[in-house]
This record gives structure tokens, sequence and C-alpha cells, in this order.
């Protein structure tokens, strides 16, 4: 109960000079779902490899399902399921034969495995594709088939690598619900992505890393949050009502709004929106200014991301 | 958790299906040798002496084993090369299997797959009328070697897998080591009609002497030199089996020590 099934401290690896891993800490409670969201080449990949024991870390600790990665990594094994970047399903076998190929390997027996690979491809609706070899699969079914092998003989906690890259919108959103389905039945999951949305759309908790640290983490609402909070904008009508408008703006929230002349528009950060949007809309009206947009912007995770990583970036050249 | 045996097995058997897939590699290991059998037996045989007289044809045979024997080593390598290309390996060492398994698994699957291409080139020897002359002892023992000899270069061939890393680099590399180790040697020619320092490297080749060991078992001409030759030349069993023993002994340990280096980052 409330035990991690993955907690890591101060995890660094390097490669040459680059430090892929600089100190990075995780805790993924069990049946939660924990997204990594980082760049290409934040480190994402390789704190995967080093929690799943295809890499030690130069320093640190981790353990998975209760396991430690270095002084146990046959344990961690038998209680994980690993879904590479690339989907590394065998091109020269058949879907079924793929799946039987780990289930054989997982111990199951030839039988269960066999029975074990029609349960999965039925699920992950590839069964009428099973006899097939996997180079003639299209991507989808190849991420589809690459899930199912991770799932053989299931696995308590779940690492994916950038699971949707490459897929179709339509290829996401059904890899996303079988996703929903292993959540519900208590598997524990960590993705990695590059996806906002699909973090925000998946993850309990999201860990925001760049250049091997961790640099912001929490969910996707408190991640907002360290951005700062809502913006208020207001479009006008006409030209002529935007000087107005900017000073309705600054009594109703009493900040100094921004201005854009050209595009009519006035806008303001502000901690309490939803009451002072109300306000505004009723100012407005009583002053008989016409507005083309009226809205709340709430920051996207994609704000919080450039607003993380640019300050990084900054903070880096003035150093 | 599966056993080293039955991990090695598994993936022993999808080596071989993976044989059974790849037109180009089963080309490799059928059509091949059979070429080469019939291109030296018809196109070089009427042009190359064989010293103490005897048929080149039969000459020609335990030289093309041998070749074709240091060849498999280029066949593990691309298999492995390729495998960790494409993820393969690492997806078998997220499973609970022993860390050694996934290379003798690789080391199995090339053995059973060289027997393949021995059998076909016996078959097409027999056809261009070479022949096993003496007691079926030593028959027996000339394809042990072979076996033996293929166990070694499959050592050889996890070397090269992972010192080049990608299946191109190991095709470059390949291509460098294994035609002047195959050529530089009695394979196809008698040593004594080559320049003074390849014929030293010749005759201390070990593909020479594991070419003349198979010609002095099956009773072939060209098993051993006249006398006041080498000792290579006069003992060629003897001296391939040293060179078997020691390539085992010193390349298996270090070819897999490096091989683990080599995916462990």
């Amino acid at each position: 109960m409330g035990e991690a099934a993955i907690e890591a401290r101060g995890l660094v690896k390097s490669y040459g000079e680059k430090r892929a891993l600089d100190g990075v800490d995780l805790d993924v409670a069990r049946g939660s779902v924990c997204a990594l969201l980082g760049p290409n080449g934040a480190g994402k990949t390789t704190a995967v490899r080093v929690l799943t024991t295809l890499t030690d870390p130069d320093a640190g600790t981790a353990t998975v399902a209760g396991c430690d990665v270095i002084a146990d990594p046959l344990g961690v094994r038998r209680n994980i399921g690993l879904a590479a970047q690339d989907a590394t399903v065998d091109e020269l076998l058949s879907g079924r034969e793929n799946l039987v190929l780990v289930g054989e390997l997982r111990a199951l027996g030839r039988k269960r495995s066999r029975a074990r690979a029609d349960e999965l491809l039925r699920q992950f609706a590839l069964i009428d594709a099973a006899d097939k070899l996997v180079r003639d699969y299209s991507g989808g079914m190849r991420r589809r088939l690459d899930l199912a092998a991770t799932l053989v003989a299931r696995p308590s906690v779940l690492f994916l690598d950038e699971p949707t890259t490459g897929l179709d919108p339509r290829g996401r959103n059904d890899l996303w619900e079988v996703l929903d389905t292993l959540v519900a039945e208590g598997t524990t999951i960590l993705l990695t992505t590059q996806y906002l949305d699909e973090a925000d759309r998946l993850a309990d908790d999201i860990v925001v890393v760049d250049h091997g640290r961790v640099i912001a983490r929490g969910d996707a609402l408190s991640l907002k949050r360290q951005v700062g909070g809502d913006q208020l904008h207001v479009v006008c009508s006409n030209h002529a009502d935007v000087a107005r408008t900017a000073e309705l703006v600054a009594t109703v929230a009493g900040t100094t709004p921004s201005v854009d002349e050209a595009a009519r528009t006035v806008w303001t950060p502000v901690d309490d929106g939803v009451r002072l949007l109300g306000q505004l809309a009723q100012a407005l009206t009583t002053a008989g200014i016409a507005v083309d947009d009226l809205s709340l912007g709430r920051p996207t995770l994609d704000d919080v991301f450039l607003t993380l990583t640019g300050g990084r970036a900054e903070h880096e050249a003035a150093a | 958790m599966i056993g080293s045996l039955g991990a090695t097995w598994v993936i022993a058997k999808r080596g071989l299906v993976h044989m059974r897939r790849q037109p180009e590699a089963l080309a490799d290991a059928t059509i091949q040798p059979i070429m080469f059998v019939l291109l030296f037996a018809y196109v070089f045989g009427g042009a190359i002496g064989v010293p103490g007289g005897g048929s080149y044809r039969e000459f020609l045979m335990g030289g093309i084993f041998a070749q074709t024997i240091v060849f498999s080593a280029f066949g593990v390598a691309i298999a492995l090369s390729t495998d960790r290309k494409n993820g393969a390996i690492d997806r078998f060492r997220s499973l609970p299997i022993p860390r050694s398994s996934v290379l003798s698994g690789h080391a199995v699957a090339s053995l059973i797959r060289s027997i393949l291409p021995i059998v076909l080139m016996s078959i097409a020897g027999v056809i261009v009328g070479w022949r096993i002359h003496r007691g079926l002892p030593y028959a027996i023992s000339g394809y042990l070697l072979m076996l033996a000899f293929s166990f070694a270069m499959i050592w050889l061939g996890v070397m090269l897998a992972s010192l080049a890393g990608t299946p191109e680099a190991v095709q470059g590399i390949a291509f460098i080591v294994l035609f002047p180790l195959t050529f530089v040697a009695s394979t196809f020619v008698p040593v004594t009609t080559l320049p003074v320092v390849l014929k030293q490297i010749a005759i201390w080749n070990p593909v020479s002497s594991v070419a003349n060991s198979l010609r002095l078992l099956f009773g072939n001409p060209g098993g051993v030199g006249p006398p006041g030759s080498s000792w290579p030349q006069l003992h060629p069993v003897t001296y391939s089996v040293l060179w078997i023993v020691a390539i085992v002994i010193v390349c298996a340990p270090l070819s897999v020590a490096l091989y683990q280096r080599s995916i462990r980052s």
C-alpha cells in the first residue's frame, strides 16, 4: 500500500562529455501513470534504460517494483515490460511468433505462450494479421504488437518510450484507450513523451526534464500554476474603444494591462480570473463597448514548457 | 525463470527462422558455396596445377570448405549487429533471461546454419568429381574438424560485431579481413606458387592448415607438404586443432566481454 513502484535517487549517467542524466529523482506510486516530458535529448530514454536495467547509472540508486536495478536486475526484469522507442518487434517473424517468442523466454512454456498470444492478438485487434510477417505491418499495427509483447507476462510496471511517436491521430487515440484499460487494471506506467497533450491526457504526474535534470514536476494543473495564473483577454470590435477598454480592465483587475493597438487587443494576468471575467463583461456592457472576444486563457502545457525550458536557457546564457 | 539452455534454444530457433525468411542470407549459405565449387572447378581448375600431381577438383574441396566456414563468421556478425541496430537485443535484455543467452542463441543458430553449406558443398563436390578416399573414421574426423572450426569462427564473428557496431561496418571490415585471410592461403592454389612473403603468411595461416587437414583426412592431394616443408605443412591437423583451441580460449571470453561492453551503453 502506497509503496512506490518506481523510486530513483540522484541518477547520473554520462556519455563522454554529455551528461544524459544529471541527478534525477523519481517517485511513481503503484498504479499511477507518470509522464517524463521533455524535448529530444533531454535524457528521457536514458532514464528508461537505467530503470529497465539496460544500462547502469554512473551514480545514484533506483528500485523498480521493489527490486534494486543494480543489485537485482533479474528481479526488475521479471516485473516490467518495456516498449522501446522504435517498436522493436521482429520483422521476420509473424505477429503471433513474436508474442510466442516472448512468452517462451518468459518461461510460460509453448502451450501457455500460444494461448496468451491469441488472447493479446484479439485484444489488440491483430488477430486477422496474426500470421502475417511483421515487415508487412503498418506503423500502428507494429506499435500495438510491441505493446502486446510487453504485456505477455502481465508486468506490474510498464515502461513506454515515446509510445505514440509516428502514429496518426486515430492510432494515438486507440493506444491511449488501451493504456486506460491497463491503468484500470492497476498497472503502473512510466511513459516518455514530447507531446504535452499526451502527458496531460494520460498522466497523473508529469515530470518535466531538460538537459538531464528535472525542471518541474506535478500534475497538469499545478504545473500550469507554476507558470502563473490566468490571462484575461479582450478583443475590441472598434479601434476607438481600445484605450477605454484598457482603462476598464485596469480598474476591474487592478493591474496595468498590455495593449496591442493593431490587433485591438487588451490582456492582463489575473489571479481570480472567473470572477473578474464576469465583472469585466458587465463593465464593458455598461460602457457600451462592443467586443469580438472576451476570454480567460489558462496557460497550456506548451506555455509551461516554454517558460520552464526557456527560463533555463536564459539562465545558462547569463551564466 | 527460463534456464540458460532453454533461452539459448528459443533464440537459436528464431535465428534459424530468420535465415529461412531472408533470401539473401539463404543464398549466402547455399548458392554461393555451390557456385564457388563450380567456378573454381571449371573456370580456374584447368590453369592451376597440383604439386605431386592429382586432381585439382579434389585439391579444391578442402579449400572451399575452409573458406566457406571462415565466411560463416560474417553471418553471425551480421545477425548480431542487425539485432542490435533494430533494438532486438534491448528487448531480449529487458526480459528475465540469463545475460549470455542472446549470444549463445546466436552461436548455436550459426553452428546449425553452417551445416547446410557443408552438406551442399559435399554434394556439389561429388558431382564435380571429388571423392573421400580414406575410411569412415577419417571422414568423420574431417567433418568434425569443420564443425570445430565453425565454432571458433563464430567467436571471431561475435568479436567483429562488437567492434564494428552496425551491419554496414561489419560488411566493410569483413571484406577487408576475410578476403585476404581466405585467399592468402592454400585454399585455391598451392602455396608454392606464391611470392616469398605471401608464401610464409599462407603457410602459417590457419585457413591453409584447415584446408590441408581436410585434404589429408579425406585422402585428397595437397594434404601434407613434401619433406623439408614448414611444420604447419607437415602437421596440418595438429596445427589446425591448436589454432581452433587458441581461438576459442582467447576469442570467446574476449568477444563476450567486448560484446557485453558494446551493448551496455
